[in-house]
Order: structure tokens, then sequence, then C-alpha cells
């Protein structure tokens, strides 16, 4: 099957992250000839987004050991006298700690599967049976950090490592005991209630009857498809460089995006809506007269800031916070500006960071809405496809599934020239761009990572009720304590296409501390609360209720330096995982330089062609730019129909 | 190599200049063959295609939209209703892609008014729906306002239904005229005021609501003017009807004087002032002091000797406004010069034409707010403004000196309007003055060292008989000071006067002090008008310009023969 790759690329771009594609499809744009791996069966890396069974069938990976990697490496034989080799990883190191939790309650049956999971797959991985992969709260693996983390497991908690074998074991899902028998208690009764509203089909029974709300593990299970979770939770600043690059080039078109509708604020206790624009301000009904106006005047000011420096000059030395403190502020309006504004840290960030991330936040405000936000439909693991189709469309050639053994390195010159792949293929380039998880421990043993802390959790409602149950809310939590950081909350509804109707899909972030759910579970605790079911009946201004709870760290592999990497050549670009950030600046910026190092001189992902302006001539016929004319190169194919995703049915084992 | 190749920029430019002349052409030969048709009578489909052609691209040819109806009149005799049916559904779908096009084309807008109107089942809710995704794109276009408003009349749309979609459309965006119009013109019909209460004003709780929807927004943003014009009108209060201020009889110049609360046209005779001298009707000419015929506030006519003489204790006159139903009685008794009737001018009827007489505790936490909102923004001058007003309506004498201070400060944040500032000043300071001339009950104004630019109410000056507007800025003596039938002496020095137009038929002004008009008064034609005032003996000229021309004192005694002695 790898016979028919072309032994020659220009440009081979290993990861398909948000970058890699980026500088993929501007390469490709650009005329050169993109080769785009990845070892993975799936788009996107550490950026991608799952369905239900297909984020379990991740999980599963991640927490087993991977020992099957040990392999004869047969391509050592390939590697000439005047060449050496960097090998490159077998095995994705960058998740840690991933930890499930499952509290909506189990049904009896063992068979639920995603709705149509077999037929139309759009999650890569289907070999797992999601309620098997379910049932493993956490495995812990090898891996000498989850060490640690083994220890935290309830004394009850069989490893399951048969999950075959443990079909139906609800004191799996418990994570303390007085839960676990809530659990078994109702466990029967909202059985029977599933199998009378049987028939009726699932969204719009929770949608038309909210009274009976009650979401149960299978039907997250068998609405699996409705789901798309992020591994990195991010949103688009409406003015930032994603969004002027997805116009520029054009690659808009393969994407559609919904505004956040609201910005929130967690304050003693008690979650309210920051008012943020002007008409936000006109309708608020929390803040006095006088506050309107004291927030207006100085997000006003915040907008040119810079014009009036003799506002702020003489606070330069002190942190954001006490600046504020000077400013003719409430403490309500303080707050508001600090934490969910300017979204900067409380002990760490100066004046100027703070009036330049509150002037970036209103700059993007208005836009496109009432908030400076957009999310992307179907989840943030979209965007890296859109850029891999836009690479596709100009004659960039697609393998997932595909891993590269090495990268051979030329003695003479120091300069890689060729890689190796799973096939023991060798295939030459003049550069070569490698994300960072695809380096071994032995390139990457000088590099000092920071971590990211995530959660992903499954709710039954808003953390704030409004008029309309479709919100898309960002909110942050400020650190607690010295030491921790703050905690970004994004709160996702169904319209988003992110998950099953009647439900909210919530994802926590933070710079880690510690482990994901030391970082994050107490955040979760103060916003949400277990589901169980006795609680059903009073249910109003209660927080909402947890169903499923994720928690995972994934190493955070942005701002460092590349001599931190041993013994690269000038011709092999690193490219980092997802970062912390908010917005996704720091992978255009990243994809930008690194393009402009391999073609310099050249416009970064110009607009395509008008197809009216293409001319076409006889035997130098190119490729004309629109998906319709489905004939382009031979290989070059839309990534999605392409050939090397032929193996993606195969287990993965 | 690898690369698109596409067409230069030139090749570019050639093919679309080639498309425009051919567009061009299309467009001119379409408008030659309607035009051509109308003129020969050819009113028939093949107009309403042509004339689509070209209105698709230019929705502002009017007179094509005229062609368009002729023909479509036309049809309405000739087809069945089922044609007519079609016809109308391809014309509305026509309109609204015009629309599309221009949306803010008053052609078109006025096309589908007209069209609208003349359909037996109009869908009106078609019609709201289709306003509403044209407001969706540009709240602001006050086309659509129109049409909307039209078509929630023909459907009769209830009130409460629009004022609620204005709240949407405020709630988006408030800076928008359009939707605070249309409140203005909605809360009145949801809120109907008793017959007797003033008319187009709201009841306290809803007033009360709106002044908060409104502070919302000016605190929001004090610079949106938007918001501030709704302000004043909700504060504002509908016109006062119609009355007789002041009634005044001469014996000596055998003339009675009627003032009016606002300008107003009298016609000769007795149709619309009525004349009663001792109860039977009189027949006069009414005129005006300055001799325009033209609405204005006072209105004079000569009197018989017979209803004057003295043969009688007293003689009673009465003056009826007959569209009005206002009346005035005065006596003149036996032995006097002068007999007059008059309303005490109260700072209500004179002064709060701009705020509402609503209570005063209303005013009174709106002046609060501002006044909080003036801490914050020292330099709005809308809310430097609203202040202003506020002090007036709630207490002119007491604010005064407040009033001032915030009129100096309103004019350092808007040079730009300097001019109209100072005198709105010095209309306020007149009515001051006015008041406590009042309340003085005496007949002597002193107007001196106030810094005035512009003189108004002088018709409420009527019995003054010593005016003195030494040291101030004025310019002009306006006609209105015609109406100071009784001014004896008139004291002008110190200022900028380059017209006395005002000066005329002045019956009982005996001194004009015009002295140091250092800017004015530069040819002695412009003391033509004083000649008509019968008893003016003094004038003082000194320090006017004109004093230095050659032989001016022979001038002056030949245009003033009557004018014992003149100062220069």
């Amino acid at each position: 099957m790898a016979n028919n790759l072309p032994s020659e690329f220009d440009v081979i771009v290993i990861g398909t992250g948000l970058p890699e594609s980026v500088i993929a499809a501007a390469c490709s744009r650009s005329g050169q000839r993109v080769l785009h791996v990845d070892s993975r069966s799936y788009y996107g890396g550490n950026w991608a987004s799952f369905s239900f069974s297909g984020l379990l069938s991740w999980l599963k990976e991640h927490q087993e050991s991977s020992d099957a990697v040990n392999e004869s490496p047969t391509w050592q034989e390939q590697i000439l006298e005047n060449e050496e080799a960097i090998a490159l990883s077998k095995k994705d190191r960058t998740i840690q700690h991933v930890e499930v939790f499952c509290y909506a309650s189990q049904d009896l049956h063992e068979d639920v599967e995603e709705a149509g999971a077999l037929q139309k797959n759009r999650a890569p991985l289907t070999a797992v049976n999601p309620t098997e992969a379910a049932d493993s709260v956490f495995l812990p693996k090898e891996d000498e950090s989850l060490s640690t983390v083994s220890c935290e497991i309830p004394a009850e908690q069989p490893p399951s490592s048969n999950p075959e074998s443990a079909p139906e074991v609800n004191d799996v899902e418990a994570v303390e005991e007085k839960e676990n028998d809530g659990n078994d208690k109702t466990c029967v009764q909202a059985t029977s209630e599933k199998e009378t509203g049987e028939n009726v089909p699932t969204a719009e029974n929770t949608a038309e009857q909210p009274k009976k709300n009650r979401i149960t593990y299978s039907q997250i299970v068998k609405e699996g498809r409705r789901f798309n979770i992020d591994l990195v939770s991010k949103l688009l600043y409406s003015r930032g460089l994603l969004i002027e690059l997805l116009i520029k080039s054009n690659v808009s078109r393969y994407a559609e995006f919904k505004n956040v509708t609201r910005i929130l604020a967690f304050r003693d206790g008690r979650v309210e809506q920051v008012p943020c624009s002007r008409a936000d301000v006109f309708n608020s009904k929390q803040l006095t007269m006088v506050e309107k106006r004291m927030l207006m005047k100085f997000l006003t000011f915040c907008m040119d800031y810079e014009e009036h420096p003799d506002e702020y000059k003489a606070y330069e030395e002190m942190t954001f916070s006490e600046y504020l403190k000077t400013q003719k502020l409430t403490p309500n309006l303080q707050y508001f500006v600090l934490h969910s504004i300017a979204m900067t840290s409380e002990a760490t960030s100066t004046t100027i960071d703070g009036l330049k991330a509150t002037k970036n936040f209103l700059r993007c405000l208005g836009r496109y809405g009432n908030t400076p936000f957009l999310f992307p439909l179907y989840g943030q693991g979209e965007l890296p496809q859109c850029f891999c189709r836009m690479c596709a469309v100009f004659g960039g050639i697609y393998c997932l599934h595909h891993s590269v053994q090495c990268l051979v390195v030329d003695k003479d010159s120091g300069k890689c020239k060729a890689i190796i792949d799973q096939f023991g293929q060798r295939i030459i380039s003049k550069h070569f761009i490698v994300e960072d998880s695809y380096f071994s421990e032995k390139t990457c043993s000088n590099v000092q990572y920071r971590q990211i802390s995530r959660a992903v959790l499954i709710t039954d409602r808003s953390v704030l009720k409004a008029d309309s149950d479709q919100q898309i809310s960002i909110l942050t939590v400020p650190a607690s304590k010295p030491g921790t950081f703050a905690v970004r909350v994004i709160e996702l509804c169904s319209s988003t296409m992110t998950c099953m109707k009647g439900t909210y899909l919530v994802h926590l972030t933070c710079t880690s501390s510690k482990t994901a759910r030391e970082d994050l579970e107490p955040v979760v605790q103060e916003l949400f609360t277990p589901y169980t079911e006795t609680e059903i009946e009073n249910d109003e201004g209660k927080k909402p209720r947890l169903l499923w709870a994720l928690y995972f760290n994934m190493r955070d592999s942005s701002d460092i330096s590349r001599n931190s990497y041993n013994d690269l050549s000038s011709n092999i670009y690193i490219c980092s995982g997802p970062d912390c950030g908010l917005g996704n600046d720091n992978a255009v910026k990243q994809a930008e330089a690194l393009f402009q190092q391999i073609c310099p001189n050249e416009d970064f992902c110009p607009p395509p062609p008008n197809p009216e302006d293409i001319v076409l001539d006889g035997d130098s016929l190119q490729p004309e730019p629109s998906e319709s004319s489905s004939i382009l190169q031979t290989n070059s194919e839309t990534p999605k129909e392409s050939p090397y995703l032929g193996n993606q049915e195969e287990p993965s084992e | 190599h690898g690369r698109l190749k596409v067409k230069t920029s030139e090749e570019q430019a050639e093919a679309k200049r080639l498309e425009r002349e051919q567009k061009l052409k299309l467009y001119l030969s379409a408008t030659q063959a309607v035009f051509q048709k109308r003129q020969a009578g050819e009113l028939d489909e093949s107009v309403l295609e042509l004339t689509s052609q070209i209105l698709g691209a230019n929705p502002d040819f009017a007179t094509l939209w005229n062609c368009r109806r002729e023909v479509l009149q036309q049809l309405e005799t000739q087809k069945s209703p089922e044609e007519l049916a079609a016809l109308v559904k391809a014309e509305l779908g026509f309109l609204e892609s015009c629309l599309r096009v221009n949306p803010k084309s008053y052609g078109t807008w006025h096309h589908r008014c007209w069209l609208l109107s003349r359909l037996p089942e109009p869908n009106w809710a078609r019609e709201l729906e289709l306003c509403a995704r044209f407001l969706e794109v540009d709240e602001r276009n006050f086309h659509c306002w129109d049409y909307r408003r039209f078509v929630a009349a023909q459907a009769a749309v209830p009130p409460a239904e629009e004022l609620a979609f204005t709240d949407s459309l405020i709630t988006r965006n408030f800076s928008n005229y359009s939707s605070w119009h249309y409140r203005s013109c909605l809360l009145p019909q949801l809120h109907p005021q008793p017959d007797s209460g003033p008319q187009d004003r709201l009841p306290e709780d809803v007033l009360l609501k709106e002044l908060e929807l409104v502070q919302n927004a000016f605190f929001t943003d004090p610079n949106d003017q938007s918001a501030w014009f709704y302000h004043r009108w909700l504060l504002g209060r509908a016109d006062p009807q119609d009355a007789l201020r002041c009634l005044h009889v001469s014996r000596d110049e055998a003339c009675l004087t009627v003032s009016f609360s606002r300008p107003l046209l009298v016609s000769s005779g007795m149709e619309t002032l009525l004349l009663m001298v001792d109860g039977s009707p009189l027949a006069v000419e009414w005129r005006t002091p300055d001799g325009r015929n033209r609405p204005n506030h006072v209105w004079l006519c000569d009197l018989p000797a017979a209803s004057l003489n003295d043969q009688l204790p007293q003689h009673m006159f009465c003056v009826i406004w007959m569209a009005g139903d206002a009346q005035k009685e005065c006596v003149l008794l036996k032995g006097r010069q002068e007999g007059w009737c008059r309303d005490s001018a109260t700072d209500e009827q004179l002064f709060r034409c701009e705020l509402s007489v609503e209570k005063s505790t209303v005013l009174q936490s709106e002046l609060e707010s501002c006044k909080e909102l003036q801490e914050l923004e020292p330099e709005n001058k809308w809310c430097l403004l609203t202040i202003i007003l506020l002090m007036r309506a709630l207490d002119p004498l007491l604010y005064e000196k407040e009033t001032l201070q915030y009129f100096q400060t309103l004019k350092a944040v808007d040079p730009m309007r300097a001019a109209y500032l100072d005198d709105l000043r010095s209309k306020f300071l007149l009515e001051n003055s006015v008041l406590k001339m009042e309340y003085a009950e005496v007949r002597v104004l002193h107007l001196a060292h106030k810094d005035l630019t512009v003189l108004c109410h002088l018709e409420q000056l009527l019995l003054v008989t010593h005016l003195d507007l030494s040291h101030n800025r004025l310019r002009a003596l306006p006609s209105a000071l015609a109406a100071l039938r009784c001014l004896e002496v008139l004291q002008v020095d110190d200022n900028d006067i380059e017209s006395l137009d005002g000066v005329t038929n002045l019956p009982r002004l005996r001194e004009l002090l015009l002295c140091s008009n250092r800017k004015g008064l530069r040819q002695p034609t412009a003391l033509q008008s004083l000649a008509s005032c019968p008893r003016l003996v003094l004038l003082n000229l000194q320090g006017n310009p004109l004093c230095q021309a050659v032989g001016i004192s022979e001038q002056l005694a030949e245009l003033l023969p009557l004018v014992s002695s003149i100062l220069i």
C-alpha cells in the first residue's frame, strides 16, 4: 500500500496538529510538494476532537501500557555509512494521569453501542466496546509518572485489565462509597424508566419533557456520535491571528462558527454574567447606573490606552490588579475586568499586560457578536482538518496511521535528507517539520516541559440558567492560592454540535501545578454536584449535575527553545503541541515563522485565485482549487477520501 | 513550478471594462425602449420586463416606478383575478430584490406602500416580517422604520406589540433614533390620558420606567445623542392651550393692545378676535406693532373716540379669541389714562415650555442622577445641558447662580456652540429678570451688565415704561421690541447695536440712549425708524462711529425733525 507513495517531496510534515497543518497548507499553496503524515489514525494529534466512543478508545490507548512497540528496528539496515539516524518515538508520552468518573446511572444492558458507530464511523478507533472502556475508571500505567496516581484509586477499585469479564459493575464507577450506595439504590428504578421511554427518540424526549430529564450512561453512549469532545479547549479571538488567516486563505469556507454568547464570572460562590459590550452594559440589571458609567469609561480608555500614557505610566511597575484599585471602579467591576475581561493573573500580570489583554478583548468585541470569541461547530478538531483540506486541494498528500521510524541525516552536510517510514520506505525531502511529541526521549532529554491540566465534563444543565438553554459560555475561576493557576471553564451547548441534546459539555483548563484532578477537582466541586437520582424532584436553582467526568494532563511543549532539543539538523523544524492559552495565536505565529524559514519571501497562505482567472492550457494542466472537480493529481484527493485512510478500520493494536 | 497560472491584472481589468461597456449599452437601450413605449401608450407586460431590468440594477430611477404603476393600473382592468394575483406576487418578489440592492431606496419602499394599499387582502404579517429582517441587517434604516409604521397602522398591530419590538431593537443597540422615536409615538397610544389632562403625556409609573431605561442608555454612553433626545421628549410637555395674556387700553393713543401666549394671526373684523366695548361688539382693524401681517404675540387696534369718552364712569373692554375659547376683560376708569388686565407671569406659564410640569420629585431625582453622571463625566455637554434645563424647570431663580456656572463649563467644553449657548443663557436671564420684576410689581426693568446677546420674551414687557439694556452684547433691537407700547425710556448704552428695527411706532418713547455702541451705527439711515416715534425728544448717540461723519448733525436734524436734543 505504501508502495505508491512518491519517493521525493519538498516538505514532509509529521503530525497533523494545528501548526503543522497550517504550515502544510501554506507550503502546498505556494507550490511545494508536501507529504503530511500522522502516526495516529485521526487528524489533529492533541488538537483532535472525538465522538464519545472515539474518546473512550483514545482513553483506552492512553491507559494501556504500550510495550507492543518493541519491534526490531528494521530501518537500521538502511542507514548508510555516511548517514546518521534520529529515531522517532513510537509512543505518545504527552498524556498522563488519565482518570474517568461516571456518575450517570448505568444500564443493565450490556450491548449499548453508539448509534451508527459501525456503519459510518467518524471515530477512528472502534474496536473497543464503549461500555467496557467506561468501566475502566482508569488504568495505572507502568509509566513511573503515573505511579503516584495509582495509589489514589479507591481500594475496592479493581484494575479492569480484562474489561470483558466485568459487566455491570456499578462499584467500579464509584468515587466514594457513599455515592456508590446511592447509585445502587436507584439503579433498578432508573432502568425500568428507561425501558418505558425506550420507544421515544431520546433527543426529543429530553428536549420536550425536561421533567424526565434523566440522562443515563447508556443514552450518552447511544448518542455518542453527537459528541465532539476536544482534547484542547480553546476559542478563536474574533480578531485573532487564526481568524485573520482563515479569512485571508479562504479556509474559512470549510468551517462554521458560533459566537460565544456569555462571559461569566464566579464570585462568592455565585455564577453571574459579565457585561462587557455596550449592549450588555446597557441591559445589565446587576450594575448600578454609576457602575455602568465607570465600567464603560474604563473600557473606553483601554481601547486606546497607549494614547493616554499619563493615565497609567505611574502604575507601570504595579500589578494590574493594584492598578485597577487606583481607578474609579467598584470591587465588583475590578473583579470583572481582572478575571473575566483581561483574564490575567492577579499576582503576576503587570499593568501593561492587563491593559493589553483588555484592549485585545475589546478589539475583538462586536466583530461577530456580543462577545469577542468564536467556537468552531463540531469542535476545535475541525480546524487542523480544514487546513489539511486546503493543503490537499493544492496537491498535498496525506497519510494517516502512517508512522515514521526515523529521520536520516547526512553526516557530511549535517542536514536531514530523508525519512524511513513504517514500511521501510525511504522518502527524500528538503524540509522536515516534526511535532514535538514525535521526538524520542533521547532527543528531548534536556527539555523542560510544562503540563496542562484538563477536565472534560458532561453535565445536565448550564452553570447559569438563562432564557435560552443554547448558550456558549466562558468562565474564569481565579487561582485560589499562590502557586496555583486560574482555571478556564468553557461550557458548550448542544447546538455547537459537540454534545447530545439535554447535556452540556464543559471543558476545564489550567496550567498544571499537580495532576489534572488535583488541580481541577476543587473547581468542579464548587460548580457542579455529582449526579444522583434522588435529587431530581426539587432541582430548581441547584448546581448542574455531573454525568461523566474525565481528567488528564497534557504536555505543553510551547515556548521551548530549539536549542533544548538534542542533535537536530537545521532543516528539521519543530512544532509544539497545544499551549495552555485561550486563543490560537501561538500556533499561527509558529506556523508563519517556520513557513518563512522554509519559503522566504513567499506570501503566507494567500487567497486562492478566482476560478475564472485560472489559465488552463494544454498539457501543463493545473488543478483547479475547487473540491467539486474531483480529480486533481493522482494522489491529491481531499484528506477525508484519501486512500491512506483505508486502514483506519483496523484495530490499532 | 507547481504553481497555478492566473490571469494578470491587465487581462482582468480589460475583461471588466468590456463587461461594464456591455452593461451600459443594455441599460441605455432598455431605458430608451421604456420611454418610447410610454409615449406610445403601450402599457403592457413588456414594460414591466424592461423596467425590471433597469430597476434591478438601479432602484432609484423614480420615473420607471411611475411607469410600472401606470402599467399595473392598466393591467388591473384587463386581467383576471388569478393573473393579477400572480402579477402582484411577482411584483412583491421583485421589490424585495430591489431592496436588497439598495435597502434605502425611497422609490422602492414607496412603490411597496402603493402596491400593498391597493391589494384587496394584503398579507401584513409577511410585511412585518420583511421589516424585521431588514432591521436585523441595519437597525437604523429609517426607510424601513417608516414602512414598518405604515404596515403597523394598516394592519392595526397593537401598540404593545410594536413597543415590544422597539424594546428588542433598543436592547441590541440603543443608539437608534428611530426606535426611540417610535416609542414616543406608541406610549401615548398605549396610555391615553383622560380628556382633561395634558395630552401626549405619560402616567407617572410609565414615565419612571422610561426614564430608567433612558438613563441606562446615557450612563452607558453619555455621548450618544439618541438617548438624550428621548430623555428631553420624556420630560417635555405638549404645547399649552392658546390664551390671552394681557389686555391694555390707552386713552391717549386711543389704542387697545392684546398679547397672546404664542404668535397668532388675527384677521381684520370680528371673525378671529372679537372686541366687545361696554357689552356690544365693535368692528376694528387689527394690526401688529411692527406693521407686518404675520403671526405675532401682540396685536393692537385703534379705538373710536366714542368708546373712550368720559361720559360713563368706566368703559368695559372684552376681547374674545374665537378659535381658542379664551377671553380677557379690562376696565378703563373715568379720568385714567390707561387700564389693563394681565395674568401675572408665573414661571410655570412662561418658562417651563421645554420641560414638563411633572411632579418636581421626578425632576429632582432626574437632576440628581444627571449630577451624578456629571461628576463622572465633567465634560459631557448633553449632561450639562440637561442639568441646566432641569434646574430651570425646578426653580429658575433658586438655581440661577448654579445655572450660570454650568453655562460657563458648557461653553468651555462645547465651543462650537458658544453662540447658541450665549443666546440660551440670555433667554434664561431675561426670564429670570421678568420674574423678579413681576414679583416686585414694578414697570421698570433693569437688564444692564448681563452679557445678553439676544432679546426675547419682549411680548411679556407690554407694560414696561423704563428698560435698561446697557452694557450687554446686543447687536440689534429686534422688531418684537415694538410691542413695548408703554415704553418711555430706553437705555442701550455700551452694546454693539447695528440695527434699530424694533424702535418703531413706540407711542410713548421719550428718551433713547445709545452711547458707545462702538461697533455699530455707522450710517444715519440706521436711525430712520426713530422718526415713527412721535414723542421722542432725547437721543444720545455719543461714542458711535457715525458721530465722526461730516455734517452728521445736519443730516440727523433733517432725518429726525421732532427730536429736540440729539447728542453726538
